[in-house]
C-alpha cells in the first residue's frame, strides 16, 4: 500500500501537451478517480504511475520515495486494462499466476493464493478455461484476479467496466467497491463515466485537457462544483446553464431569462455578467393550474420511472426539469416550473469559475 | 448451381496452371527411356520406377537432399530467430524511425540477385567460405531476413498493446514478455514464415550454384541441374529427382495448410 505524491508533472507527446502540471496527493488506501471526457490526460497519467510512460517534467512518489528510477515490474502495480489483456494462450489458472510466477514464487504458494483470488471472484470452476471461451463479466473478473493475487502497492484500472453490458456494469461496479474495502489497497480509477467516478470514489478529480479542473469528494463535486466543465460534466442529464446578470440597484440580485433570483451567495458588483446552473433533478415542473413558478412550454416527456424527464421551454431558453408521475402533463402543452434559491449555481460569465 | 459453373471453370484453370508442370513431370518420370521424347502416349504405356532407381544409385543423391534439408532448416532456424527480435523490437518496444528502417529492410529484397552475385562470391572466397553450407546458411538468411521481419512485424502489430503492457507491470521484463507472450501467441504466424523461408532456401538455384562447387555443399536444385548425361540429358532421371524432392514439401503444406492460411490473415484474428 502507498500513498502517491504527484509533483508538478508534465507529459507532451511531441508538441502536444497532454497532462499540464498535475500536484496532487492520493492517500494510502484511498479509492481515487480520473474523470473526463476522452482525451484529457486521464489514461496518461495511469501510465505513469505503472512506468509505461515517462514524464516530461516533474516526478511521482510512492510513500515519498521517488519512482521514476524503478520499470514497470518493480514499481509493485497492478493494471486491469479496458480490454482485460488476458494472455489468450493461458488457462484461467496460469492468467492469474502469471505475476507470481514472475515473482518466482514457490508453486505449492503460487497454487493457494490463485485459489484464494479465485474463490474471492468466483472463478473456481473456470480455472481450466481459457480466455476466449469466456464471457466479457468472466474475463473482467480474471482480470482483477490477476490484478488482485499479487497483493501490491497501488491498483490501476482503466475504464475496466467500459466493455460490459449496463446491467453487468453496475453490478461489478458494486463488486469493485466491495474489494476495495476488503482489501484496503490504494486504487486509481479511470474513467469517463461520471456515474461510476460518483458511486465509487473517496475523492475524484475531473480532468479537461490535462488539466485537474475539481478534486474533492463526490459529494462536494456534485454540490459545489467549482466551474461551468465540471457543473456540466458531472451529473446525468447535464446542468442547466443560462445566461444572467447582477441586478442595478435596489436589493442584489440576479436577472436571469426574466426571472429574478436571489442566490444565498455573495455576489459579484452590479451589471456583472454570470452564468447560471440548475440542475434538471432541482427543478419541478408541475401542472399549469398550480400557483408560482414560471409559465413553460412542455416539449418533450421522457418517463423514468419514478419520475418523468421533462424537456422544456422558457422564455425562448432549452431546458430539463423533473415532473411527479402524476404531474398531468402533455407535450407542446403547458405547464409551471420552480426551482428553490438554493439549488442555483452561479459562475462567472467569463471564467467561468463558480461565486 | 449453374451460376458456379464459371467459378469451378476458373478455378480447374487455375489449377492446371499451377499443378500442371508438376503432374508432367511426374508423368515423364514413370516414362521408360524409349518413351520420354514421344507424345503420344500422354500416360506411360508401361510405367517404371527405373528412373528412381537410378537417381538414388548414380548419384548421391543422399548426400545431396541432406545438404538441403541442412541448410533450408538452418536459414529457417536462422531467419526466424533474428527476424522475430526485429519484428518484436519495431513493433512493441520504442524505436527511433520504425518506418524508416522497416523501407530499408524491404530494400535488400529489391536487389536482383544476379547483382549481388559477383560481389558475395568475392566475399565468400575472401573469407574461405567456397564450397561450404554456411556460405549458404548465410547468403540465404539475409535474403530470407526482409521476409520474415516484415511478416512477423505484421502479426506483432495485430497483438493488442494493452496485452504487452500487461505482461510488462507483471514483471515482464521485454524479453521476457518476447519469449513468454509474444511467441507463444505467435505460433500461426511464425509457422508460415517458417514454411516460406524454407520453400525459399529449398529451392534457390543461382546462388548455391555459383558459391559451391562439389558433391560436398551441392544443393538440390543445383544437383539435378548437373545431372551428367552421356548422349543425351536424361530427362527421365531430371523429373524422378524433382518429384522426389518436391513431394514431401507438398504434403508438409497441404498437412498444414489451415495454420499456414490462419498465418498468413493474421491480421483480421485478434489475441
Amino acid at each position: 500500500m502507498a500513498e502517491i505524491t504527484f509533483k508538478g508533472v508534465r507529459k507532451h507527446f511531441g508538441d502536444v501537451p497532454v497532462v499540464r502540471g498535475l500536484d496532487l496527493v492520493i492517500r494510502d488506501g484511498e479509492f481515487f478517480t480520473f474523470v473526463g471526457p476522452s482525451g484529457c490526460g486521464k489514461s496518461t497519467i495511469l501510465n505513469l504511475i505503472a512506468g509505461l510512460e515517462e514524464a516530461t517534467e516533474g516526478g511521482i512518489y510512492f510513500d515519498g520515495e521517488p519512482i521514476a528510477p524503478l520499470s514497470p515490474k518493480d514499481r509493485d502495480v497492478a493494471m486491469v486494462f479496458q480490454s482485460y489483456a488476458l494472455y489468450p494462450h493461458m488457462t484461467v489458472y496460469e492468467n492469474i499466476a502469471f505475476p507470481l510466477r514472475m515473482k518466482k514464487m514457490k508453486r505449492d504458494a503460487v497454487d493457494e493464493e490463485v485459489r484464494r483470488a479465485a474463490d474471492m471472484l468466483g472463478l473456481v470452476s473456470l480455472l481450466d478455461r481459457k480466455p476466449g471461451e469466456l464471457s466479457g463479466g468472466q474475463r473482467q473478473r480474471v482480470a482483477l484476479g490477476r490484478a488482485i493475487v499479487r497483493k501490491p502497492r497501488v491498483f490501476l484500472m482503466d475504464e475496466p467496466l467500459s466493455n460490459l453490458d449496463a446491467r453487468l456494469r453496475v453490478e461489478m461496479r458494486a463488486e469493485l467497491k466491495k474489494l476495495h474495502l476488503r482489501l484496503g489497497i490504494t486504487t486509481v480509477y479511470v474513467t469517463h463515466d461520471q456515474a461510476e467516478a460518483l458511486g465509487l470514489s473517496d475523492r475524484l478529480a475531473v480532468l479537461h485537457r490535462g488539466v485537474i479542473r475539481q478534486c474533492a469528494a463526490p459529494s462536494e463535486v456534485y454540490a459545489e462544483p467549482a466551474d461551468t466543465f465540471v457543473a456540466g460534466f458531472i451529473g446525468s442529464p447535464p446542468i442547466n446553464l443560462l445566461p444572467g446578470t447582477i441586478r442595478e440597484g435596489g436589493e442584489p440580485a440576479v436577472l436571469c431569462n426574466g426571472m429574478t433570483l436571489c442566490p444565498p451567495v455573495k455576489l459579484p458588483p452590479p451589471g456583472g455578467r454570470v452564468t447560471v446552473g440548475i440542475r434538471p433533478e432541482d427543478i419541478t415542473v408541475s401542472s399549469p393550474m398550480g400557483e408560482g413558478g414560471a409559465e413553460i412550454t412542455v416539449t418533450l416527456l421522457e418517463e423514468a420511472g419514478h419520475f418523468t424527464w421533462v424537456d422544456f421551454r422558457w422564455n425562448g431558453a432549452d431546458m430539463k426539469g423533473t415532473a411527479a408521475r402524476d404531474a398531468n402533463l402533455k407535450a407542446d402543452g403547458k405547464g409551471r416550473m420552480s426551482f428553490s434559491p438554493e439549488s442555483v449555481h452561479l459562475f462567472d460569465a467569463d471564467s467561468g469559475r463558480r461565486i | 448451381m449453374t451460376r458456379r459453373v464459371p467459378f469451378y471453370l476458373l478455378l480447374a484453370l487455375a489449377l492446371a496452371y499451377s499443378a500442371g508442370p508438376f503432374l508432367w513431370q511426374a508423368i515423364t518420370s514413370l516414362k521408360p527411356e524409349a518413351e520420354l521424347a514421344s507424345l503420344p502416349p500422354l500416360l506411360p504405356l508401361r510405367p517404371t520406377v527405373s528412373h528412381y532407381v537410378t537417381v538414388f544409385t548414380r548419384y548421391p543423391f543422399f548426400r545431396i537432399i541432406s545438404n538441403s534439408a541442412v541448410v533450408a532448416a538452418s536459414t529457417t532456424a536462422l531467419s526466424l530467430a533474428v527476424g522475430s527480435l526485429c519484428a518484436f523490437g519495431l513493433s512493441k518496444l520504442r524505436v527511433f524511425r520504425k518506418r524508416l528502417i522497416l523501407a530499408l529492410v524491404l530494400s535488400v529484397s529489391m536487389f536482383p540477385p544476379i547483382a549481388t552475385v559477383s560481389p558475395l562470391f568475392i566475399v565468400i572466397r575472401a573469407l574461405g567460405l567456397r564450397d561450404t553450407l554456411f556460405a549458404l546458411i548465410v547468403i540465404y538468411t539475409t535474403f530470407s531476413l526482409p521476409l520474415s521481419i516484415w511478416a512477423l512485424t505484421n502479426f506483432f502489430d495485430s497483438v493488442p498493446d494493452e496485452i504487452f503492457r500487461a505482461a510488462r507491470i507483471d514483471g515482464c521484463g521485454p524479453f521476457q514478455s518476447f519469449y513468454r507472450i509474444m511467441l507463444p501467441l505467435s505460433a500461426p504466424a511464425l509457422f508460415s514464415t517458417a514454411i516460406l523461408v524454407f520453400i525459399f532456401s529449398w529451392n534457390e538455384f543461382l546462388f548455391a550454384l555459383t558459391f559451391t562447387s562439389t558433391a560436398a555443399s551441392r544443393t538440390i536444385p543445383v544437383a539435378i541441374a548437373l545431372f551428367p548425361g552421356l548422349h543425351e540429358i536424361p530427362w527421365g532421371d531430371i523429373a524422378a529427382a524433382s518429384v522426389t524432392v518436391t513431394a514431401p514439401l507438398v504434403m508438409l503444406v497441404i498437412a498444414f495448410q489451415r495454420r499456414i492460411v490462419e498465418g498468413l490473415t493474421s491480421g483480421a484474428v485478434k489475441g
